[in-house]
């Protein structure tokens, strides 16, 4: 147990001073894009908000994907994403270890099943070569089969690829936020934006809450960045949301899978792979379903039973255990196979578009791109001097210790020792916390991604109730 | 280091009233660990009567039973402690428990698991659809109405017709919400019992057979289900605000299963000898984590069963066991509690073997073989029923041959 552990939970106070008329940038959507972007620009000696439209940060495409930080071996070699992907996996990797979220360096496995898929993978090694990804190595059945010992029977060799890892991705959000927030950003939530005007050399922003003036204006808009760019005489891309399917089992299932067993990629997309998750689950999916609907995040018959029938090939003891979960997460794919970064200079406008599910990687290297075209724009860029240090976020892996666990927080605070939702072990402490954080929840979903709380295998029946009743407890606002 | 005689995991009828049996055969030092802020289990916020009649020979409600058997436990001698959830189990036995005390470490001379079972929640169900507030298990119904006073929808759909799910029905009314309607997977109701018979006259409420829920429906809040019929393939639209998942019950068995138990297939549970011994010598089980449900009267005799055992097993951990013989489940029986019978062993808990099925037969005609032997074979004047454990005698075992194989119970 190191010291830090009895660190109180990042609490940042509200900024305190008045907002500008006029700010220098706007960043229009709080995913894991946007989050990053806001936070490396309030690094510098400039005024910066976020504009979201939902009630949270990360509450879209952001908070329903596979939850893999990514090496990028086999993105396609030379394009943005490539690059983004690889130097992101350095950053968010340095990232993650200083501020507490949860990664798990557990590797990846393809496993290949048919004589196509096994003559694909010396391919695949090469690619990943080409993406600067040297550590794959061909493995044979007998390898595949040492490393994952519960696979379906069929495999006839594998690729490793030993730095794929898992991480937290509501975490990762909620870091890049707070981190923004402690820096001096603001953060404007339920505030959608709904059209932008050129006005007096700045761009005006109409959102919910009422118009935001600022000088530059960055577009993190994930699912609404076509329509944004649109504002902005775009025209180079369409979202076309592509819907993914995912199963959870119980944490009974994690001993049955080592590490992340991904399919061959074929030109119908990644396919479906089953992964431990950092909160000791075990996950299955995504399906890729092309959808019109871009709010349309239900689960189907279908595309569960198509899951359960590739989960029973790959991994059949996994079947027979229970389901925590199912959810659906939409991906803000385009009709290009790579990122749209486009830096318009006169306008004072940059687009971050179809970033896909790689995105949660790439987005420390993205916001890193984003300095660098704003300022080779014009964007006045000074450093700040005084930039904070970083905060140890509430740790949701079950890798590392957790309070319900640590004797020493514990008996500094019974409130770490009083479990509330049993199954996921989240304690009185940890939900208090984050009611009390820079960002706290608005919602039961809001709650279950800070804490884990209700994300069990109950889902409810024991600490529902009791859940709920925290929620308007903490939740009250402060008279 | 706490260092009780006896720790139970649990304390809800079966863990409480193996407690009071325990400290009345003079074992000094019992503990009970029960994660709630308060012991008594699920009857807690069951509020409806009819609890009791088996083991405290009264009618009672919920919360009333759990208070009496509460109070009985610790008047015993019992130390239940609250609060108190078993977050690891070490190999040799000791227990890690996290309280607000801090951590404990409990070293006992014999383990009771009591943890009982829960509801499969929409997830493990795998309901399709859309993901809004307004979707209860009957347990986290009543947790919220009985124990928090929440607020609840106005028109519900109660999926499933066992007892449990009229349970559900009752607590809805009580606050306030209509049932729409109710549906079971089943070809016929479950419950036929003479006081869910005059319940579901009073409470006049459709019950929708062959039906399943196939899509859940509304953005923020339950707007409506889609169900479909299985006997004709067609979906129909019915407007709630409220679902509530009732039945399908699984042992909470996470504990049993982490320490290595062996577990029954069917119920999940660990497998159990009639003295409710499981696999793990010092390590026993009892109430519904073994058979996934029964009455809670009949959780509590299990808890007064297993006490024997238990007492014998501190007297002499050295005693050799006789080799079991396996008792299965034959179709349409999914499992049968207990599993295994050892010669010379008591009968199990009220004489009776439980059985679980998933479907409806009015005049069941019992079989029980053994190898290719007929034990007996008997018709029972009571029905087989999905949603209800079905009790067999154990009189129809009694002529087992100790060395003669694995024991079969089927109908025929």
């Amino acid at each position: 147990m190191t010291d830090d552990a009895v660190a109180p939970s990042p609490v940042v106070p509200s900024p305190v001073a008045p907002s500008p008329e006029v700010y220098d940038v706007a960043v229009i959507g709080g995913g894991v894009v946007g989050t990053a972007v806001l936070r490396a620009l309030a690094g510098y000696e400039l005024s910066v908000v976020l504009l979201e439209a939902r009630g949270d940060v990360g509450d879209v495409t952001s908070k329903a994907n596979t939850a893999i930080l990514h090496t990028g071996f086999d993105a396609v070699p030379g394009s943005l994403e490539s690059r983004m992907v690889a130097r992101g996996y350095a950053l968010l990797s340095e990232f993650a270890a200083a501020w507490g979220i949860p990664v798990e360096r557990i590797g990846a496995l393809l496993v290949a099943w048919t004589p196509e898929e096994l003559a694909a993978l010396p391919g695949l090694k090469a690619k990943a070569e080409q993406n600067g990804y040297v550590a794959c190595e061909l493995v044979d059945a007998a390898e595949v089969y040492r490393r994952e010992p519960h696979l379906g029977p069929g495999a006839l060799g594998g690729l490793t690829v030993p730095d794929e890892a898992i991480i937290c991705p509501w975490t990762t959000t909620l870091a890049f936020a707070t981190d923004a927030l402690q820096r001096g950003a603001e953060l404007r939530l339920n505030a959608r934006v709904t059209a932008a005007a050129a006005s007096d050399g700045t761009i005006e922003l109409a959102t919910g809450l009422g118009p935001v003036r600022a000088r530059w204006v960055v577009n993190a808009a994930g699912l609404g960045s076509d329509l944004v760019d649109g504002w902005f005489g775009g025209t180079g891309f369409t979202i076309e949301p592509r819907r993914g399917q995912l199963i959870v089992f119980d944490k009974v299932s994690r001993s049955l899978v080592n590490s992340i067993v991904l399919p061959v990629p074929t030109a119908l997309g990644k396919g479906v792979l089953i992964s431990p998750t950092i909160y000791g689950n075990v996950m299955l999916g995504p399906t890729a379903e092309p959808l019109t609907d871009r709010t349309d995040t239900s689960t189907s018959a279908q595309g569960l039973e198509f899951l359960q029938d590739k989960g029973r090939r790959i991994l059949p003891e996994l079947l027979a255990e229970e389901v925590t979960a199912t959810y659906a997460g939409l991906r803000a794919a385009t009709e290009h196979s790579d990122y749209v970064v486009r830096m318009d200079a006169d306008q004072h406008y940059l687009c971050l578009g179809g970033i896909r599910s790689t995105g949660l990687t790439a987005s420390l290297a993205l916001a890193e791109q984003a300095i660098e075209l704003l300022g080779a724009a014009g964007l006045p860029l000074t450093p700040r001097p005084d930039v904070p240090a970083p905060l140890v976020m509430p740790n949701l892996g079950q890798a590392s210790v957790r309070p319900y666990e640590d004797a020493q927080r514990i008996d500094a605070d019974p409130a770490y020792g009083t479990v509330i939702c049993f199954c996921e072990r989240v304690t009185l402490g940890e939900i208090r916390d984050a009611y009390a954080s820079a960002i706290p929840p608005v919602d039961v979903d809001g709650l279950r991604r800070r804490t884990r709380a209700l994300m069990g295998r109950c889902q409810g029946f024991y600490c529902g109730a009791k859940v709920e009743q925290l929620m308007a407890e903490f939740g009250e606002p402060p008279c | 280091m706490l260092t009780p005689d006896v720790v139970i995991v649990g304390g809800g009828p079966a863990g409480l009233t193996a407690a009071s049996a325990l400290a009345a055969l003079g074992v000094r030092d019992v503990l009970v660990l029960e994660r709630e802020v308060e012991a008594g289990g699920i009857p807690r916020h069951s509020h409806h009567t009819g609890y009791g009649l088996r083991d405290v020979r009264a009618v009672l409600t919920g919360p009333a039973y759990a208070r009496r058997l509460v109070r009985a436990a610790q008047s015993a001698g019992a130390d239940v402690r609250t609060g108190a959830m078993v977050t690891g189990w070490a190999s040799g036995g000791r227990l890690r428990v996290t309280t607000p005390d801090g951590l404990l470490d409990v070293a006992a001379g014999a383990v009771v698991l009591a943890t009982g079972a829960r509801e499969r929640p929409r997830s493990a169900r795998l309901i399709p659809g859309d993901r809004p507030a307004g979707i209860y298990t009957t347990g986290q119904l009543q947790n919220a109405i009985h124990l928090h006073q929440q607020h609840i929808g106005t028109r519900a759909v109660v999926v499933g017709a066992e007892l449990v799910s009229w349970s559900a029905v009752l607590t809805l009314r009580s606050a306030g919400c209509a049932t729409v309607l109710m549906t079971t997977e089943h070809e016929v109701a479950e419950s036929y019992a003479a006081m869910v018979g005059a319940a579901r006259l009073a409470l006049r409420v459709p019950v929708s057979t062959s039906t399943r829920v196939a899509r859940i429906i509304g953005r923020d809040r339950v707007e409506a289900v889609e169900l479909v019929d299985d006997r004709t393939g067609a979906r129909s639209l019915v407007e709630c605000d409220t679902v509530v998942l009732t039945g399908q019950w699984i042992p909470d068995h996470e504990l049993a299963r982490s320490s290595g138990l062996d577990l029954d297939p069917g119920s999940l549970g660990p497998v159990v000898d009639t003295a409710l011994r499981t696999s793990q010598p010092g390590v026993f089980a009892a109430g519904n984590l073994l058979h996934p449900v029964d009455t809670a009267d009949v959780a509590a005799l299990d808890g007064r069963h297993v006490a024997q055992a238990v007492v014998a097993w501190l007297a002499d951990p050295a005693a050799i066991l006789a080799p079991p013989v396996a008792i299965h489940a034959a179709d349409p029986f999914r499992w049968v509690a207990p599993g295994l019978l050892r010669p010379g062993d008591p009968a199990p808990p009220r004489e009776r073997l439980l059985l679980w099925a998933d479907t409806y037969q009015r005049f069941p005609r019992v079989v029980v073989r053994q190898q290719a032997r007929l034990l007996s074979r008997r018709t029972l004047p009571w029905p087989v029923s999905p949603g209800r454990v079905f009790r067999v005698p154990w009189s129809m075992v009694s002529q087992v041959d100790p060395l003669g194989g694995p024991i079969v119970v089927g109908l025929g």
